[in-house]
């Protein structure tokens, strides 16, 4: 399992906790169940947790896959500089954003999975990962045009040796390439 | 065109159409048993109809839990594969099986949420009536107790006074609810496509929690806290009569006090045959994994290839299978799937590993530091699994088109066809081969070009050279290359195979190949078998239809779509 940046799935682990609760802060909040704060709470701490998790991070060993539309997201979450990027910070803060959900059943089970998250980017963390905004190649990051192609060509195309440009008259069918002029014995 | 969509996908839609009616056949059946079920009455004036939509997905789980392990008993697959069944049009249902249960685990999945939020639901309205917060029929049936001559309805009990999450953490139903919901969030997030490509350890090992979810499953109804009224009881207790005259029950003779039972736990039912299976399966595994595997041949091959040929006793393979193989050495429980590149003729099946990954890489530095001769690590083989493209054999005119690592399965077809065609098997009609190999580079496929070259030697001396024509289309080259190229145009062999067709530089272009085919052939059926991208196929597809001539004398081209 040396591979494996844990980053990757605590994200998809953390992302699916907050839709979790989300959902279950709505039903609190929906159905006015006792403790219908800690729903309201849910709700809002659903939508936080989304808009972070969302923009995936860039991956140290193979091609990243954004998910769609991410990139207006991976710009906010890049503003945020060490704060997003230390998986650290994460850890915490998903430990700590989950504990109020744990007061009221409709939020208990994103709690648990939040709080699951929060362990998987603490392991993630203590393995050096740290969080790469993918982001679409700009123009400087292409080569510049050498200057050399600007100019026309100062030495004649590489040909295979003289003996083997010599053409075969007694075998013209086998001359490995046409000629659009005909071809003459003894042009040398 | 119509008829060519059904024989390709008819079957499918049609196994989905039917599962998704007993799905939508289950949730509508339990709704209304729980919604409009007279025994209910009591226990719906407290839930309303929270009791149904917990119920009716309920079922739906129950019948999805029962299918889900179905479509991983690959060596039950297997078996049904090789019996009476299966026309080959099933046989190819059979390859989608993996599909089969992402989409229950789908329908799993959502009916667990709905599921879950009616009991919310539930638990929520439950545990109001127990406060006295609701009308004077709620509290009654609420302050019915267990006792010698009552029966309960609302299950919160009274004392300790409680909130739903201590209920639902101290009944059975809540305590399995929350850990199975768990354990099947962990395998969802970690079957994500992103994971399991990329870190197949972290998905296989996290779907094992499915042993909890099963075992959780299974206990979940135990409490039976889903009441319903007993309307035996002796004298009856009439809920028409009697819902509005609840100071008086026990105290005349038409409104005895209610009784009320629990449900019966099902869900056992449903996924104790499937569990047995899976057992089976497992079993089966284990056991094939015991059988002696031996090493014929060892070959590391350029580029970080190595062939392992193997021999194990009674295994029988047809072209185009895969194994799996598993090496306790490298890794006690993961299987890894490998086409083979051997055909059925030989006494050995032979697989092409190369280097792609954590498990590859150790098994090829394994290999590589074997003393000469030596015998290979222990090595466990399942399989042979997957349809087989014996289709191939059927035309007379055959287009082989292999991409990529698409062209690892046409080993084993070429070799098989050489092989009917020396010893005359009747079952090989064809009489012409048109092969197409693009890759980017042919690094890691050398093996390959070797395998061609023999294939060339030996048609040029039986003055065969004719049967099979190949065309290599290197779609990535460099400066190095076009160098080598400018330099030895001359010579016989290519510079890049070996071989003594030319290899073309660029990908090919498909009119020019299909004109070409129908003028050599102008009246054969001619079979075309892809084995690379999609976008491929679409495009070949296309030019089967264009260049098929509806004149049943001429030329018709049939593209097949092979899953390898």
């Amino acid at each position: 399992m040396g591979k494996i940046e844990w980053a990757m799935w605590a994200n998809e682990q953390a992302l699916a906790s907050g839709l979790i609760l989300l959902t279950g802060g709505i039903v609190g909040v929906a159905g006015q169940f006792r403790g219908w704060q800690f729903a309201a709470y849910g709700v809002a701490a659903g939508v936080f947790v989304c808009l972070l998790e969302y923009p995936r991070g860039k991956r140290s060993k193979g091609t990243s896959v954004a998910r769609t539309g991410q990139y207006c997201f991976t710009v906010c979450v890049k503003a945020f500089g060490p704060l997003t990027r230390n998986y650290y910070v994460r850890a915490f803060l998903h430990a700590a954003i989950c504990v109020p959900g744990g007061f009221m059943l409709a939020t208990v089970l994103g709690c648990v999975c939040l709080g699951i998250a929060s362990l998987i980017y603490l392991a993630a963390a203590i393995r050096g990962e740290h969080w790469e905004p993918i982001l679409p190649r700009t123009e400087t990051q292409r080569k510049p045009v050498p200057p050399s192609i600007k100019n026309p060509p100062s030495n004649p195309p590489p040909r295979p040796p003289p003996e083997m440009r010599r053409k075969r008259v007694d075998d013209l069918e086998g001359a490995a390439y046409d000629n659009p002029i005909p071809v003459t014995a003894n042009e040398y | 065109n119509m008829g060519n969509w059904i024989i390709n996908h008819g079957l499918t839609s049609f196994i989905l159409v039917v599962w998704m009616g007993i799905n939508i056949f289950l949730f509508v059946w339990f709704y209304f048993f729980y919604d409009l079920g007279d025994q209910f009455f009591y226990t719906r004036h407290i839930l309303g109809s929270a009791l149904a939509w917990a119920r009716a997905p309920a079922a739906v789980l129950n019948f999805n839990c029962l299918l889900i392990l179905l479509p991983v008993c690959r060596n039950l697959l297997s078996l049904l594969r090789g019996s009476f069944c299966c026309g080959r049009t099933m046989r190819k249902q059979l390859d989608k099986n993996l599909s089969f249960h992402k989409l229950v685990a789908y329908m799993i999945g959502l009916m667990t949420a709905v599921h879950m939020i009616a009991h919310l639901l539930n638990v929520e309205w439950y545990n109001n009536s127990r406060q006295g917060v609701y009308d004077k029929l709620s509290t009654a049936l609420s302050n019915l107790e267990d006792s010698d001559n009552t029966t309960y309805l609302n299950p919160i009990p009274f004392f300790p006074t409680t909130i739903p999450t201590y209920f639902v953490f101290t009944t059975i139903a809540g305590l399995t609810g929350v850990i199975i919901t768990l354990c099947l969030i962990l395998i969802i997030t970690s079957s994500m496509e992103v994971i399991r490509r990329s870190y197949f350890e972290v998905f296989w090992y996290t779907h094992h929690l499915f042993v909890i979810f099963f075992a959780g499953l299974v206990f979940h109804g135990a409490g039976r806290i889903v009441r319903s009224q007993n309307m035996d009881t002796i004298p009856p207790h009439n809920f028409t009569f009697c819902k509005d005259r609840s100071d008086d029950w026990g105290r005349i003779p038409e409104c005895p006090i209610p009784q009320f039972r629990g449900g019966f736990p099902q869900t056992w039912m449903w996924v104790i045959g499937p569990m047995v299976l899976y057992l089976c399966e497992r079993l089966l595994r284990f056991i094939r994994y015991m059988q002696a595997v031996r090493y014929r041949k060892i070959v590391m091959r350029p580029s970080k290839v190595l062939e392992l040929q193997l021999v194990k006793n009674g295994f029988t393979m047809e072209v185009g299978q895969y194994v799996f193989l598993n090496c306790p050495a490298i890794s006690q429980l993961e299987w890894h799937p490998f086409t083979m590149t051997s055909a059925p003729e030989e006494d050995f099946f032979s697989v092409h590993i190369r280097s792609a990954g954590d498990w590859t890489n150790k098994l090829i530095s394994i290999m590589e530091q074997l003393p000469e001769g030596a015998q290979g690590p222990k090595m466990g083989v399942d399989g042979p699994f997957g349809t087989a493209s014996e289709d191939v054999f059927d035309y007379e005119v055959a287009m082989l088109v292999g991409a990529g690592i698409g062209v690892t399965p046409f080993a084993s077809i070429l070799k098989s066809i050489w092989y009917k065609f020396k010893e005359s098997n009747p079952k090989l009609r064809t009489r012409k081969i048109y092969f197409y190999w693009l890759c980017r580079e042919t690094h890691a496929f050398e093996w390959f070009a070797d395998l061609l070259q023999v294939l060339e030697k030996e048609m040029d001396e039986r003055g065969m050279g004719d049967f099979l024509t190949y065309n290599l289309y290197l779609t990535g080259w460099d400066q190095n290359l076009t160098n080598a190229v400018t330099v030895r145009f001359d010579e016989d062999t290519d510079v890049v195979t070996g071989l003594k067709q030319k290899t073309h530089y660029g990908r090919p272009i498909w009119d020019k190949e299909f004109e070409k085919v129908r003028k050599e052939n102008p009246t054969s059926v001619v079979g075309t078998f892809l084995c690379g991208p999609e976008a491929l196929a679409k495009v070949l597809e296309k030019k089967c239809a264009k260049y098929s001539d509806v004149d049943p004398r001429k030329t018709k081209f049939y593209f097949n779509k092979e899953n390898f």
